[in-house]
């Protein structure tokens, strides 16, 4: 029994892992900002990048790479049209995801069905072999560790230090950052980039790790479910992670039922992480006041730099 | 170096003129695709452009595709008018699906006779009522709980669909379909009656034209309409003028579910004339753009919806004459849309060759 608990904390942490990427990458740009609907897309396309590279060199770590590329030059070009050409934050992440998806399955046409090479599991020495905590937290993809790693370095960033304080303040007042001689709209650039590279990351983990295969589609939602996570933990790095991972758990927890041999129809359980999603937002939304105070004042309106 | 200037006043004709550069470059880029792809760019475009309209059966088949678009995209653009961002109407489409879908398979199975000029409309405003229903959830969880409309609206169409393919999987699949995900074939007495003899083209068509004209009016001729574009334009002047954002919320979802609902319940008493897990391609989604390329507007709405009905056919007849992926449309649409906002910038800004950057003068 407890092996089987240690081994649901497993992949809870692995379904959780994407998520957390995607979700820090996203605070990033929300600290910013600029809220990136086209998560999504950005994780879809950096999937089949990502799947093409370990296709053809067997590098997962290329595969990160070609996934974090991909995700930057996607966001770059969200990043130029929002903060640039001044165009509606909403629309254009729209298009960013439905592109995404349509250019994902085009290109994503020839890797159906294809299969990466052996999978590799990892192990951290010694800690691996400990009882129970052993497999349930030492036997992870080292993603998953540098997702964690990356949430505390994010908020020692943010709130420890000056270039963090920089980023907050462009997220909460522009124009005062502006007045004070910050170049808000290529710092707002850097971190729109930012978070395209960690939806990047997360795409190709989910394809060439976590699934591994390529179907259209992939990402399943799990885009938006990050755009969640941030007013879910209220724009904190730890929280994030947090969230990530009950996502993570309500994903895993369908197939523990199933498995269980719960009579519920799978397609009910299939829901469960969606409905999840809105039981949360509805539940962390219902204090307005809550949620103005945390969000970051400026987000989702464009700067314009007044001479 | 180039400048953009912001113009004293919007341009209304780069308001028109942007759809169309979006377009063309759209076009040229596609036409650069197909020579990378080793196809001819003339004959690729054609599929698009050209082959979809050249006989009767192409054209009533554009009609057919971009009805269900428009009448998604017309409640879209009253919903983005007054800034609520429902980008769920694909699952307010598929609850009107399985709302028209579920009547029209009651009167199937219970055999009630009943003439075809009285049940159409009663599955009709059954896939209306669906897609309002499932509107309904987004506009109570933003109205009541303050919770973002355009993440829950998203996450209803997953779930839709997979309600979707929880009935047709299961209670409602045909006994006698080979196990097939699909229900029993509806009765004649629920499906639309066709509009052009020897085609798939129904009655939805002209429904469509009409509301085209009512939403029209809707929006620029009534004062509900215009409550609803103020609150959008100017939440403050709105609030000041005593303009109710919460009735503003609800009208506006309403509106679009129902929209959606109602292109649902076409497309199952329509073409399809059954329940299947594919009951959409994406319309709901699609319907977006058509929405934003339309500039918002009903007879806009109109003109885009067939534009983007061809590039679906377009898609379809590429892959089947020409062994291009039918994703090749989802590319074009997304990069139509991408285009379209870039050029948008133009209505607000003119871009100006300025010889010199203007240098500080040292103090």
């Amino acid at each position: 029994m407890s092996g089987e608990i240690a081994l649901l904390i497993a992949a809870t942490i692995a379904s959780g892992t994407p998520l957390a990427l995607a979700g820090l990458g996203l605070l990033v740009n929300e600290k910013a900002g600029v809220l990136n609907l086209g998560a999504e897309g950005m994780m879809l396309v950096a999937a089949i990048a990502g799947f093409a590279a370990a296709f053809h060199s067997g590098s997962q770590w290329l595969a990160f790479a070609a996934g974090a590329g991909a995700g930057m030059i996607l966001a770059a070009g969200f990043g130029v049209l929002v903060i640039w050409l001044g165009t509606n934050q909403y629309a254009t992440g729209l298009a960013l995801s439905l592109f995404g998806f349509g250019f994902s399955a085009f290109v994503g046409v020839q890797y159906v069905g294809k299969k990466l090479g052996e999978h590799v599991s990892f192990a951290v020495p010694f800690l691996a072999d400990i009882p129970f905590l052993g497999p349930a937290l030492f036997r992870q993809h080292p993603l998953a560790y540098v997702a964690m790693l990356l949430a505390a370095l994010l908020a020692w960033f943010l709130y420890r230090s000056r270039q963090g304080l920089v980023l907050r303040a462009i997220g909460e007042s522009p124009d005062s950052a502006h007045s004070l001689g910050y170049g808000v709209r290529w710092i707002r650039l850097a971190a729109v980039v930012a978070g395209g590279a960690l939806c990047g990351v997360a795409g190709a983990f989910l394809s060439v790790v976590y699934a591994p295969l390529w179907v259209e589609g992939l990402t399943a939602g799990r885009g938006w479910i990050a755009l969640a996570l941030t007013p879910f933990a209220t724009w904190r790095p730890a929280r994030v992670l947090l969230g990530a991972y009950l996502f993570g758990g309500v994903t895993m927890l369908q197939f523990q039922l199933q498995a269980a041999g719960v009579q519920i129809s799978s397609q009910f359980l299939s829901m469960l992480p969606y409905l999840a999603t809105i039981v949360v937002l509805v539940l962390i939304s219902r204090n307005p006041a809550w949620i103005r105070i945390n969000m970051p004042a400026s987000l989702g309106k464009p700067f314009h730099p007044s001479a | 170096m180039l400048r953009l200037e912001p113009r004293p006043q919007p341009s209304r004709a780069m308001s028109i003129a942007s759809p169309v550069i979006a377009l063309a470059l759209t076009i040229l880029i596609a036409g650069v695709l197909f020579v990378v792809l080793g196809k001819d760019p003339v004959r690729g475009l054609s599929m698009f452009f050209v082959e979809p309209l050249r006989n009767v059966r192409g054209l009533t088949e554009v009609a057919l595709k971009a009805t269900p678009l428009v009448l998604c995209a017309l409640g879209l653009a009253v919903c983005y008018r007054a800034n609520v961002w429902n980008i769920g109407a694909e699952g307010q489409f598929l609850l009107g699906a399985i709302a028209a879908g579920g009547v029209a398979l009651y009167v199937t199975t219970q055999g009630i006779a009943a003439p075809q000029w009285a049940m159409t409309p009663v599955v009709l405003v059954a896939g209306m009522l669906g897609g309002m229903a499932w509107a309904s959830i987004t506009a109570l969880a933003r109205d009541r709980f303050n919770a973002n409309e355009i993440l829950v609206s998203l996450m209803l169409v997953y779930v839709a669909q997979q309600l979707l393919n929880y009935l047709v999987f299961g209670p409602w699949k045909d006994p006698q379909g080979f196990n097939f995900p699909q229900t029993k074939t509806f009765v004649a007495a629920t499906l639309l009656p066709n509009l052009v003899p020897q085609s798939r083209l129904h009655i939805g068509f002209a429904i469509m034209l009409v509301l085209v004209a009512g939403f029209w009016v809707f929006m620029f001729r009534s004062w509900r309409g215009f409550q609803l574009q103020v609150g959008g334009l100017a939440p403050d002047a709105a609030r000041y003028a005593g303009f109710s954002g919460r009735t503003a919320l609800w009208t506006a979802l309403l509106v679009s579910g129902g929209m959606a609902g109602l292109a649902g319940a076409m497309e199952a008493a329509g073409p399809l004339r059954q329940l299947t897990p594919h009951v959409s391609t994406g319309y709901g989604f699609t319907a977006i753009i058509v929405c934003f390329v339309g500039r918002l507007h009903p007879v806009g709405c109109l003109f885009a919806g067939v534009l983007l009905s061809m590039l679906l056919i377009g898609g379809e007849l590429g892959q089947s004459r020409l062994g291009l992926p039918n994703a090749l449309t989802g590319v074009f649409q997304g990069l139509l849309l991408f285009l379209l906002l870039a050029c948008d910038t133009l209505i607000h800004y003119r871009v100006r060759w300025v010889r010199q950057h203007p240098t500080a003068v040292a103090s």
